[in-house]
């Protein structure tokens, strides 16, 4: 099997703090691939220059073989890599539907020639996505301030998901929920998983970690300071990694 | 949940209902007639409220993206201003339909520049909207005073008088009501039925997202500080018809009553809501109140007095809405 992400012994430095220092890891579909370090140690840096936010100093990026390296933001999204912001980038005033449409909204005809916003179709739309991922949401009428951290959460996931994302890298998706909607996440990134969708997983708390991934791989000061399989690891031997032991 | 949230939406409908019953009652049991029925009074609230309405349009635009904007006030001098000078200038040259054809398109053009540079300074040098409308505030005043030479321009031209004065329709709607109500319907439509409108929510609700939905907001902001002047020029292009004189202070004295308006129609200051139809009885609530007190013989200044009540009212009703349905967007924020 092919990776969906290959990052290529990635470096990256802002003026002289070294934020990447030959990072190389890769992504299968089905999988999720834990990022663990300490603050600093380089973990959001490596996730923008896969999103395209940041562009290696040297170093290599591909997507299912090819190389993206040097794509923005956008080109990168619209390949089928989407960011799960912390702050969920919803707008939270308007709705559900219109939140998963959000920039490619679908218009349709009234009279016969006037363009106007299609709303039933991206209601009807966003209760097929969320329903596809397990989720329910009793009015989606109301704007997405209404609804809990988890269903909002999970409404950023699935406009990702019904954008055919085939790699979804979450940063710290669990860290502004309570206990019960920290499960409904886990257990949406296990549905995810099942699907073929491929996961980046970023997080402080190792008991999240060792819940949902499959593999993880420790940063530390912008090095590799080594990769696991989450069965043949401990939490005692990530944090010696995450320190530097 | 659903049905408190209707209501607490729904309030300024009834707020309407409810001002005018109660001016009607007033009016029979105090004089023995009607009130609205008299034709005379319908048209001057309905002008009264038009004059509030254009500039509470453009205005909507910019509240629901999370700005302000306080210049339009000046603009609408400014706009009243030239539409003056160029019909006094050309009258003497040219019939009366063309000067005042070229004194409305300078008046409505020279407009777009101050929004334009507004829009421009708020999405490119990111100075906020409340110190850039500001400052742009002063600077339109001094242009319209300057154009005015400081003085109040009259003009004499018969189809700038019929603009401003003339009925259609059975000689029942004035012009400048006509004017406001297809001017509204083309921005109702643009802001609740188009990609356009929608991003100016999205942008008012959270800017972030909005840029990452590829919403280009820098264009979005200049176009939508443009609207605000464009509908503020129109009130000033009603007001030079109306009284056949062009005045720099012809739309500030309307400032705060759009202000209120758009508010009224249920707005918020952190943006992300509002409607058209909204300012639309905002602006009726406003007109009524101003032209029934006096109606009823309360002093005028009592007008103030109560359109600020109103406002607080308007706010207090828009923060019980986040808290009977059990949240408040601020709280969320995080």
């Amino acid at each position: 099997m092919k990776p969906l992400i290959t990052v290529d012994n990635v470096h990256k430095h802002f003026g002289g703090t070294y934020a990447a220092r030959g990072v190389s890891l890769e992504l299968y579909g089905g999988e999720v691939l834990a990022l663990a370090g300490d603050n600093g140690a380089g973990k959001s840096t490596v996730i923008k220059m896969i999103s395209g936010v940041y562009q290696p100093d040297s170093g290599t990026i591909s997507y299912q073989g090819e190389n993206i390296t040097g794509k923005n933001p956008y080109e990168v999204r619209d390949l089928g890599i989407e960011t799960i912001y912390q702050d969920l980038a919803l707008a939270d005033n308007l709705d559900v539907g219109i939140n998963i449409f959000l920039g490619r909204e679908p218009m349709k005809r009234r009279l016969g020639f006037i363009p106007v916003l299609d709303r039933k179709t991206m209601r009807q739309e966003a209760i097929r996505a969320l329903k596809d991922l397990g989720i329910v949401v009793n009015d989606l009428s109301i704007p997405v301030r209404y609804l809990s951290g988890g269903q909002r959460q999970a409404i950023a996931i699935s406009r990702a998901v019904y954008w055919k994302a085939k790699v979804l890298i979450m940063d710290e998706p669990t860290a502004a929920l309570g206990v019960p909607e920290q499960r409904e996440v886990k257990e949406l990134i296990g549905r995810l998983k099942a699907q073929g969708v491929g996961i980046i997983f970023i997080s402080h708390n190792l008991n999240d970690i060792f819940e949902v991934s499959d593999r993880i791989l420790v940063l530390e000061r912008g090095r590799k300071a080594g990769e696991r399989l989450i069965s043949e690891t401990d939490e005692d031997e990530v944090v010696k990694l995450m320190m530097g032991r | 949940m659903r049905i408190l949230r209707l209501l607490t939406g729904a309030w300024s409908w009834l707020f309407l209902l409810f001002i005018l019953i109660f001016f009607e009652v007033w009016s029979h049991v105090t004089y023995g007639r009607t009130f609205f029925g008299n034709i005379f009074n319908a048209q001057s609230i309905l002008l009264a409220a038009t004059q509030i309405l254009m500039m509470a349009l453009g205005l909507t635009f910019i509240i629901i993206s999370a700005g302000i904007d306080l210049s339009i006030g000046f603009i609408a001098g400014l706009s009243a201003v030239t539409m003056a000078v160029v019909i006094r200038a050309l009258d003497p040259h040219l019939a009366p339909g063309w000067s005042f054809l070229a004194g409305i398109s300078a008046a409505v053009l020279i407009s777009l520049i101050p929004g334009f540079i507004n829009g421009w300074m708020i999405a490119k040098l990111k100075v906020p909207s409340f110190i850039g409308t500001l400052g742009m505030f002063g600077i339109a005043r001094g242009a319209a005073f300057l154009i005015a030479d400081g003085a109040t321009v009259s003009i004499r031209n018969p189809v700038a008088r019929e603009f401003g004065n003339g009925r259609v329709i059975f000689d029942l709607v004035p012009i400048p009501v006509l004017i406001a109500i297809i001017v509204t319907l083309t921005f109702h439509y643009l802001l609740s039925s188009t990609k356009f409108g929608l991003y100016v929510y999205a942008m008012g609700g959270n800017y972030a997202s909005a840029v990452r939905a590829g919403v280009n907001t820098t264009r979005l902001t200049i176009i939508i500080f443009m609207i605000s002047a464009f509908t503020a020029s129109l009130m000033g292009l009603f007001y030079t018809g109306r009284f056949s004189a062009g005045a720099g202070d012809a739309g500030e004295p309307i400032l705060l009553n759009a202000v209120a308006a758009v508010f009224i129609g249920g707005a918020s200051l952190t943006g992300g809501s509002g409607t058209i139809i909204g300012t639309v009885i905002g602006s009726l609530i406003i007109a009524v109140i101003q032209f029934g007190l006096v109606f009823i013989n309360v002093p005028p200044f009592w007008q103030f007095v109560a359109v600020g009540l109103v406002i607080i009212i308007a706010v207090l009703i828009d923060q019980s809405r986040d808290r009977l349905t059990g949240m408040s967007g601020q709280e969320e924020g995080a």
